[in-house]
């Protein structure tokens, strides 16, 4: 089967301009996005050198990583934090580059709003001078993050140096067991595998519990390939990308929508392709994960006892952090406050499904609850549905979309020592501010968590039913089911 | 355009961090970025371990950098996946502006490593075994680039390194001169990429 080709083969050949040698190539960007954070820096020093945007229409560019999330915004609450929406205001304008700016209808974080305008599309590189860009290849692109210098150079010529990374496929077989997500995948294979253990590989995921995510489910997965020390991942696109994508703005249309569906549908590894790794995961054998340490690979199911092996060095330092104890039992431990958010777990999918469990409840006594979502259109979509009223009325924030509190850049925080349950990607030390103790999960087990008080198994917090409302028993079943099943 | 001296050599002190996934949050917190561009940047490098309350400027005595035998270090010692986590260059501007020249690690985050090659930091990779023994010596290390070894009292082990990362940090080369020189390439490839992707192109509906 010499002509067997995998996907990551189709694209990055599609896209290799010269070879450079010892496995590096000049490959092709079709899309960089910038925020304001690392991408001001890149502008501002783009213009400094002299050099120039040779093409400002496939860049874009976000104000998402300080912007105030809470209502009635104008700013940054970052110290010193005016300067980078400046700066990126400033550069974006001269250069002719399209920026998404804090009051745009549109503004969000920027992996949940290049889906959202069908900036990403199948087939296309993408780079972002952000390490989370990889969730972006649930659209079946090839997107990854890169540094602020590599962002000049991409703008610059169009192009990147990059070595061509290993191909492994990590294949999900199976489905989904009730109230268990692709958040509770992506932890389960960084746990058992470790933070490094896609490293220096482009991961197609695969198998029957990813192709029964929905887009929401797919761009959580990918999100967490930059956890798992991988260069990107992606997912096969299939009619639940291109149902996604029908009529968004930057999407193809007309005769060019059909051309690139016709190209597209191509966009699949062939049978008798072969990878230099591969992994399987039973998906039936998936619980909902929850960390205990400071490296999303400290996770484990929830209802399971932190491991005991002899602790020394990292990890040892890792449970000292988290004043936690070997053998000791997550389920219970008091939380002080709960997140919902992030380019991890923001989109309308992700609140929909927490506002089934919240509905009817509330948040116990003396936690604070904030939920963020990812882009002004999520949050307009969710306030169209009434799910904000949901939130509100268990006692939730309710905020304005932004990164927010996945990490903490001196304005916005959580109090030293808190204990916090967070649906964001890192649980690294100091991410959600100094002593800060992160325990990342799905935004299920952050929802029930909050109602609890402390770390909770969302299994045990169904739906309620809701007298007079005859969508409650479709809720009850759609979350028995498997909450992300299509 | 050369961004950073070349660094065909590096000798010196090196100081060991031999942590599992020390992540660029570590290297660098968010909040002691604070301002736009890669200088500034030194005092905040570790601040989470390195001072002893958040904000403030008091040395922890128990971190390795505070230990006067190792203060002036340009090569650290780490352990798997340095610089994982997100893809602030900061990390490696503060680690650079600081006076590490190098970072031996059993592996690196990707984009810490390419942000390593485009400011003048080598990235050797060798096994945790030969860094625990480099440790153990404690004596001066020596990376030669372009031999492709480090060497420090009995150890001497080989590394692997790209051919264009090798180039760029031995002769601080600019990537963005370097791809200059593939331009009827890249034009070539437009040509063509035009006709065999047209919904690429965005002039129609931006």
């Amino acid at each position: 089967m010499t002509n067997s080709r995998t996907l990551f083969a189709k694209l990055w050949d599609a896209h290799v301009i010269a070879s450079l040698g010892m496995g590096e190539d000049l490959v092709a960007i079709d899309r960089v996005f910038l925020h304001e954070r690392t991408g001001s820096v890149a502008l501002r020093s783009l213009a400094a050198s002299g050099r120039c945007v040779t093409d400002p229409r496939r860049i874009f560019a976000v104000t998402d990583h300080i912007v105030d999330t809470l209502p009635g915004r104008t700013g940054t609450l970052v110290p010193g934090g005016a300067a980078f929406l400046e700066a990126t205001r400033e550069e974006t304008r001269k250069a002719g580059i399209h920026l998404f700016d804090v009051e745009d209808p549109d503004q969000g974080i920027v992996h949940v709003i290049s889906p959202e305008l069908a900036i990403v599309l199948p087939g296309a590189t993408l780079v972002c001078p952000d390490s989370h860009s990889c969730s972006q290849g649930a659209l079946g692109a090839l997107a990854w993050g890169i540094g602020s210098t590599e962002a000049e150079h991409a703008m610059a010529t169009g192009t990147l140096r990059v070595r061509r990374p290993g191909t492994m496929r990590v294949t999900f077989s199976g489905r989904l067991g009730p109230g268990v997500t692709a958040k509770d995948m992506a932890l389960a294979l960084i746990a058992t595998h470790g933070a490094s253990g896609g490293k220096g590989h482009a991961i197609e995921f695969a198998g029957e519990a990813v192709a029964a995510l929905d887009l929401e489910g797919r761009l959580t997965l990918c999100n967490m390939a930059a956890e798992f020390g991988a260069m990107t991942a992606f997912v096969a696109p299939d009619e639940v990308i291109f149902d996604y994508l029908k009529g968004r703005r930057y999407a193809p249309r007309g005769p060019a929508w059909d051309a690139a569906l016709t190209a597209w549908r191509l966009l699949a590894t062939d049978p008798g392709a072969t990878f230099d790794r591969e992994i399987v995961m039973d998906a039936h054998a998936v619980a909902p994960m929850m960390s205990w340490g400071v490296s999303p690979q400290d996770s484990v199911p929830i209802d399971a006892s932190i491991p005991t092996p002899p602790y020394t060095g990292s990890s040892a330092r890792a449970l000292d952090y988290m004043a936690l104890r070997p053998g000791q039992q997550l389920l219970g431990t008091p939380i002080d406050a709960a997140f919902i958010g992030s380019c991890t777990n923001s989109r309308l999918a992700d609140l929909r499904r927490v506002a089934a469990i919240v509905r009817g409840r509330h948040v116990a006594n003396g936690i604070t609850a904030i939920i963020v979502p990812g882009s002004s259109a999520v949050r307009r979509a969710a306030e169209a549905e009434g799910i904000d009223r949901i939130f509100m009325d268990a006692g939730f924030d309710w905020r304005m979309s932004g990164c927010s509190l996945c990490f903490y850049a001196g304005g916005d925080g959580f109090a030293p020592g808190a204990r916090v349950i967070s649906s964001t990607n890192r649980n690294f030390e100091g991410r959600q501010g100094p002593g800060v103790r992160t325990h990342i999960a799905s935004p299920e087990t952050v929802a029930a968590s909050a109602i609890a008080g402390a770390i909770a198994d969302p299994r045990d917090w169904p739906p309620l039913p809701a007298p007079g409302d005859g969508k409650a028993d479709d809720r009850a079943h759609a979350f028995t089911a498997g909450a992300e099943a299509r | 355009m050369s961004v950073f001296a070349p660094v065909p050599l590096v000798s010196g002190i090196a100081a060991p961090l031999l942590r599992a996934n020390v992540d660029t949050d570590a290297i660098i917190p968010s909040r002691e970025i604070k301002g736009v561009g890669k200088t500034g940047l030194a005092d905040g490098l570790f601040a989470g371990w390195r001072y002893l309350e958040p904000g403030s400027r008091v040395p922890d005595p128990d971190f390795i950098l505070n230990d006067a035998a190792f203060a002036r270090a340009p090569i650290l010692l780490a352990g798997e996946n340095f610089g994982c986590g997100s893809s602030r260059e900061h990390a490696v501007w503060a680690l650079h502006e600081y006076g590490f020249r190098a970072v031996i690690a059993p592996s690196f985050a990707p984009i810490f490593r390419g942000n390593c090659v485009t400011n003048g930091i080598i990235p050797v990779i060798l096994d945790a075994a030969a860094i625990l023994a480099i440790t153990a010596a404690g004596g001066p290390v020596t990376i030669d680039l372009l031999a492709q070894t480090v060497t420090s009292g009995d150890v001497a082990a080989p590394f692997a390194i790209d051919t264009e990362a090798k180039a760029m940090l031995a002769q601080g080369l600019d990537a963005i001169d370097l791809t200059a020189r593939h331009a009827a390439a890249i034009a070539a490839f437009h040509i063509a990429d035009r006709i065999a992707r047209p919904w690429i192109y965005l002039e129609a509906t931006s």
